[in-house]
């Protein structure tokens, strides 16, 4: 379990990124931080591992203050996934996804094992462990950043708008990939973004943040579609302008046919398993 | 002290000789850089034979090619010719670089622009590429300034006469006055060019705005402000 | 072209490599007087940049002295140290030092300086220890600037040492300054394409290394 404590960072210059901002984040859940650039969210995010120091509050781990954790020991202790993969240029893939369990100490052969066993768990052909970054696809490399945040098994993965620069089909294919990843692995995840869709899709806890790294509405995915607490969260949402309207039609051999509020189709609902678990939408 | 004032008009006339020995080099150097930078960019697969190629010239040690000069010159190693030619050759080694990557930075798209509007070649180089290079041009002839000045005073210990003549001089004589001298006069001279380039560059650019430092990697938050 | 073959006669002849004044001995005090100003100073400006680079303070410091001591001439530097320290070889020393820091530093601080930031922070996030950091990603991925600094500090190094004969240390400018006062062009002319040669060689040497290190992936 993750606890923000009323933090705030405060700018030397006077900005403020965030403030007086508490939430709990589950063990074993994703948690998302949903806003547009500015609203502190990475900001929230790096606080976790110390890569920012909140200028007042605390941010505990399982009731320990990380303030009171090395730093390097701490980011050691957890996973990390950032948008441009930040891997290492000069470093093949596999020993760029051994690097945290070389850094606390495992021999390199046991690494290097452990390596070629994540290429497959995230999906990567493990051909591609003799590589360097600057040879792999977007998505790819990608995938080698998650690899390499998992590779120590931390409890806690903090991913920051980790699909945001790849094209829109892979992040999809990556989104759905993380879904069945946290089906099996029960990671703790902070996941920050700023694409509505992709929060609806992996966040088993929904924030959206206002500018200022304030909260406006925390809660699952439904939550904030059936009853969004104030305009600015429904229009963030896009459900003020109809773009989440849905509309279902009789389809001649059974079922239902989805359309979006233009008319466009985007699935079939089956009178069997019609229920709100439908995929409709995705 | 008393021998610097005492000496003041003979430091004058040294300043004067090494004036005329840097300076004419300085301005030559510019000036051929010019077309072969622009050339470079011009012809892309000319560019590393030329850039780099011209490059070599720095790799020679100054003195020596003071000595080797005059055998295609022609002149003797105490003529000025033969240390204007060996400055302005290291005054090339370092310009050509920088003329080809002031050049090659002006945009593609701002060349295009400059060609539909119906600019000559000629025009187009005068009016839009050559101001466009123009800063980063700039910053690479004060490098050359600066580093011919302080070169020229190595011809000293070969007899040809400049602020370095106070060097070889005062070592000579053991006059540790006329060395100090030679090096403030040296370096004052060094920053008085300096400061009129960039005087200069302010009057022939006044559009030039400073350019933004690299940004900290400290700010968290991507894309705040 | 009479001076130039006899020039050339004269570095060809066995007799004037060999022997205590002999080319020979010359050249290898000239390399060894080059190898030890810059090792000297590689020792104190490599940390210094590196820590510049990697800390972003001191920038301002660094950039100053840099062209400060490019408008500082060096003839004037080597004949005042002489003048205090006497002859021989601790004032090209001083010299060579001040003429090597800068340049050895400005290549270490904007080498680091080059990484891609996100990298940086990436390997931080990892949980790289500053020194980790700087060792295993900064230098690793600014070598090529690093080593471009300490290529110039040679270049120039090795062209100033043939002015410490002038305050009567050894290296290849004894024979030069020998030809110059016996106005004997041949024996100058001769020293000077030695002089450039040792230069050239030793520029290729490390332009052969940066090359090398270039096609790695990722170096900047």
């Amino acid at each position: 379990m993750i606890e923000f404590r009323q933090v705030s960072k405060t700018y030397p210059d006077g900005t403020a990124a965030v403030e007086d901002f508490s939430l709990t984040v589950p063990s074993h859940t994703t948690t998302v931080l949903l806003g547009s650039s500015g609203c502190g969210k990475t900001t929230l995010l790096r606080m976790v591992n110390r890569m920012v120091e909140p200028t007042a509050g605390s941010v505990r781990i399982d009731d320990v203050d990380v303030a009171t954790v090395r730093p390097v020991a701490l980011r050691r202790s957890i996973g990390y996934v950032m948008q441009n993969s930040g891997l290492m240029p000069h470093r093949r893939v596999v020993e760029d996804i051994a690097t945290v369990p070389r850094l606390n100490g495992v021999p390199r052969a046991e690494a290097r094992r452990r390596a070629m066993e994540l290429m497959e768990v995230v999906g990567l052909d493990p051909q591609l462990a003799r590589r360097h970054p600057g040879q792999l696809s977007g998505g790819q490399q990608q995938r080698v950043g998650v690899a390499r945040a998992l590779a120590d098994d931390p409890n806690i993965l903090l991913m920051d708008e980790p699909f945001g620069a790849v094209d829109p089909l892979v992040r999809l294919e990556l989104q759905r990939e993380l879904r069945r990843l946290q089906d099996d692995l029960r990671k703790t995840i902070v996941f920050v973004t700023h694409d509505i869709d992709e929060a609806l899709a992996l966040g088993d806890q929904i924030v959206v943040l206002r500018p200022g790294g304030r909260t406006a509405q925390v809660g699952t995915p439904r939550e904030l579609v059936e009853a969004p607490a104030d305009d600015f969260v429904s229009r963030f949402l896009g459900l003020g302008e109809g773009r989440r309207k849905l509309r279902a039609a009789p389809r001649p051999g059974g079922g239902q046919v989805v359309t979006d509020d233009a008319g466009r189709p985007l699935g079939v609902l089956d009178d069997a398993d019609g229920g709100p678990s439908a995929d409709a939408g995705e | 002290m008393e021998w610097i004032l005492e000496n003041l008009p003979h430091i004058l006339e040294l300043t004067l000789d090494h004036l005329l020995l840097s300076a004419p080099a300085v301005l030559a150097a510019f000036l051929l850089s010019l077309p072969l930078g622009r050339l470079a960019v011009r012809l892309p697969r000319l560019r590393e034979p030329l850039v780099g190629g011209i490059g070599l010239l720095y790799a020679i040690p100054s003195l020596p090619l003071f000595i080797v000069l005059p055998l295609i010159l022609g002149t003797s190693i105490r003529e000025p010719l033969n240390a204007v030619v060996a400055l302005t050759l290291f005054g090339l080694a370092l310009m050509v670089r920088s003329a080809a990557d002031a050049f090659g930075s002006v945009e593609e798209d701002v060349r295009l622009a400059a060609v539909a509007v119906g600019h000559s070649a000629g025009g187009r180089f005068l009016t839009v590429e050559l101001p466009l290079a123009g800063p980063a041009l700039l910053a690479g002839l004060r490098v050359v300034s600066v580093s011919t000045i302080s070169l020229v005073s190595v011809s000293a210990v070969l007899g040809v006469t400049s602020l370095g003549s106070l060097f070889t001089d005062g070592f000579e004589r053991g006059i540790v006055a006329a060395i100090v001298a030679g090096i403030v006069t040296t370096a004052a001279l060094a920053l008085v060019l300096d400061l009129l380039l960039v005087a200069l560059g302010r009057v022939l650019m006044p559009w030039r705005r400073p350019v933004p430092r690299r940004s900290a990697s400290r700010s968290a938050e991507k894309g705040a402000a | 072209m009479t001076p130039l073959l006899e020039a050339l006669d004269w570095v060809l002849t066995a007799d004037s490599w060999t022997g205590p004044g002999g080319l020979g001995v010359r050249a290898g005090e000239h390399l060894l007087y080059s190898l030890l100003a810059v090792g000297l100073s590689a020792l104190v400006a490599l940390p210094a940049g590196l820590l510049i680079g990697h800390t972003g303070r001191g920038r301002g410091i660094a950039v100053v002295s840099t062209g400060v001591t490019r408008a500082l001439p060096t003839l004037g530097v080597i004949t005042l140290v002489a003048l205090a320290a006497g002859i021989g070889l601790t004032a090209p020393m001083v010299a060579f030092i001040v003429l090597a820091v800068p340049s050895i530093l400005a290549g270490a601080y904007s080498g680091v300086e080059a990484v891609d930031p996100q990298i940086v922070d990436a390997a931080r996030a990892q949980g790289m220890s500053p020194v980790q950091v700087l060792l295993g990603v900064e230098v690793p991925l600014g070598m090529r600037l690093i080593l471009g600094g300490v290529r110039l500090a040679t270049l120039q190094v090795v062209a100033t040492a043939t002015l410490a004969a002038y305050v009567g240390a050894g290296g290849l400018g004894r024979p030069l300054f020998l030809g110059l006062r016996n106005y004997d062009y041949a024996m100058m002319l001769g020293a000077s394409i030695v002089v450039i040669l040792l230069a050239v060689v030793l520029d290729a040497l490390f332009a052969l290394g940066q090359r090398l290190l270039a096609r790695r992936p990722g170096t900047a």
